[in-house]
């Protein structure tokens, strides 16, 4: 329990006499991961989001953040150490950005050069220049803007935790891509808990370290992606991974992952000449890309093997074999 | 025509009578509303706290709008008499409604995930109310406040049935009398009142809206 920021422990939650949102749910979100809660509409994964700041309480069971019983913390000094995303965003259309990304550090009294100094920390770091985005108000924003001025707030009042629910569901898909890989390049710097609601298993496999699937109020699988892929505990999970789930294992495949072993530097001297670049961009791979990348570029070049180089050195080869020996493999 | 350039005639040759009544239209219109916005807002927000009392308001606010203006003040006569203070008791009431079922709309109205983002993020209720709900329904208060306003220009000409004077002296004289330029002569400046004051309220509506609305057409 000491390394888990929040754990569920046989939590049920009950809305007036017998509509049952959740029951007996039970697992750890590990500190600095993100975790998925992902399923149909209705089963509870945002019930669940909001048992974490209190919106909700639990009917049985205990929410522990930190180990301590949250129930015995205070719920608004709670929720200020606490992120939170909505898929409506909410911005504060009588603020202006600036004011709306200080809402949590003013409530906890910072002075005001801290306040303004992490306005434009957040407003860079989403890719919004301060001086030109900082006195604008939200309305004047595109859709894909305004959800980077809500996660912006969110992060404002370094929160231990972010909780997500649907931050991404409103946008088009080609904003929502854009915003979901910022978004994990951003993850890793600020090395945040996450918990993140989303309806879209494609959503969940990109964006989560674990992923809890629901059911109807149950959570029927708590894994890693591959782990879920792999091996889905029963028909509902395999089901909602979809009939293609071979293929989406390619995606949360790193190619790092497929090479035996690193090839030694004076190997790739000799091997180099397999680099080779042409006018419609790179044949060569990097370790980052996902065996989804690799064999779609197999296709497109008409070729059995890849080079994967790093910095501009190679580091290994990749056969088209090894990628359908994944997409096989049956759990 | 002539009936009109009569009306001139009278209004200039009654001008410092055409003053004092005035006076006291403005008078009542400006005591009452200062009263019904000092009441109905407050009120409203405490309503808005529990839905049966923001249905208890808003059922008590519409119909009451549908007792007519001149039930009001003779309601208001055998209660407390004849004279300035009954005339302005009456028109405070029916200005009351106006702001109470706005102010409830207009907080009612806030979007719920905005209200729901300002919650998750540890807002207090208190807090809620003072930095999200009402400078969001500010512009939605202050139509209620311009609407009653221009309701009280209309309701003080009756305050001359009992007793309080403005500008229906020369309204309801000119009419029993079949004098019709006095009776325009108190009519025509009231309705120069009602416009005034309604252009006047929104131009400071447009004002309290520009924060929220005036940057929608950049959006586009």
């Amino acid at each position: 329990m000491t390394t888990n920021t929040i754990e569920f422990d046989d939590v049920t939650k009950v809305y007036g006499d017998d509509m049952v949102a959740i029951e007996d749910v039970t697992y750890g979100v590990e500190k600095g991961t993100t975790t998925v809660l992902v399923g149909p509409s209705g089963c509870g994964k945002t019930t669940t989001m909001e048992l974490v700041n209190r919106l909700e309480d639990p009917t049985e069971g205990t929410v522990y953040y930190e180990g301590t019983d949250i129930q015995e913390l205070d719920r608004i000094q709670l929720r200020r150490e606490i992120g939170y995303v909505i898929q409506e965003i909410g911005l504060f259309d009588h603020m202006t950005v600036g004011e709306n990304v200080a809402t949590v550090p003013e409530l906890k009294g910072w002075d005001r050069d801290r306040i303004n100094d992490r306005i434009d920390e957040l407003l860079d770091l989403m890719d919004l220049p301060p001086t030109e985005y900082r006195d604008q108000y939200p309305r004047s924003l595109s859709g894909g803007q305004r959800q980077r001025v809500g996660i912006a707030r969110a992060l404002a009042g370094d929160p231990d935790v972010l909780l997500m629910d649907e931050p991404f569901g409103a946008l088009d898909p080609i904003t929502r891509e854009t915003l979901q890989n910022e978004f994990l390049e951003i993850q890793e710097k600020i090395n945040t808990t996450i918990l993140f609601v989303t309806h879209s298993i494609d959503e969940a496999l990109k964006m989560g370290d674990k992923i809890a699937i629901y059911d109807v109020g149950e959570v029927v699988q708590y894994g890693t992606p591959q782990e879920i892929l792999e091996s889905p505990a029963n028909n509902f999970v395999e089901d909602f991974v979809g009939a293609d789930r071979g293929l989406k294992r390619l995606q949360v495949t790193q190619v790092k992952e497929l090479l035996a072993a690193p090839v030694k530097e004076a190997e790739s001297g000799g091997r180099g000449v397999a680099v080779a670049t042409d006018g419609n961009g790179s044949h060569e791979l990097s370790p980052t890309d996902s065996a989804q990348v690799a064999l779609s570029r197999m296709i497109q070049y008409d070729v059995e093997t890849l080079p994967v180089t790093d910095d501009g050195r190679v580091v290994g080869e990749i056969e088209k074999s090894d990628i359908h020996q994944i997409a096989r493999t049956e759990g | 025509m002539s009936a009109f350039v009569d009306a001139w005639h009278y209004f200039t040759g009654n001008f410092n009578e055409f003053l004092t009544l005035l006076q006291e239209h403005l008078f009542m219109v400006v005591i009452a509303e200062l009263g019904a916005i000092v009441v109905a807002i407050p009120i409203a927000i405490l309503a808005v706290q529990n839905d049966r009392t923001k249905r208890v308001v808003m059922a008590v606010g519409n119909v009451s709008q549908t007792v007519p203006t001149l039930a009001v003040i003779a309601l208001v006569y055998p209660l407390l008499g004849i004279g300035f203070n009954s005339a302005v008791f009456g028109i405070w009431l029916y200005a009351l409604l106006p702001i109470l079922t706005n102010t409830v709309t207009g907080i009612e109205d806030v979007d719920e995930g905005t209200v729901n983002a300002a919650r998750g993020m540890g807002m207090t209720d208190l807090e809620i109310l003072r930095k999200i709900q009402i400078p969001l329904a500010l512009p939605v208060i202050f139509a209620g406040i311009r609407t009653s306003s221009v309701i009280n220009v209309g309701t003080a000409y009756l305050a001359f049935f009992i007793g309080g004077g403005g500008l229906g002296v020369w309204v309801i004289t000119g009419i029993q009398l079949f004098n019709t330029p006095q009776m325009l002569a108190g009519a025509i400046p009231g309705a120069i009142l009602a416009i005034t004051a309604d252009l006047l309220f929104a131009s400071i509506e447009r004002y309290l809206g520009q924060d929220n609305d005036a940057q929608v057409g950049v959006a586009a």
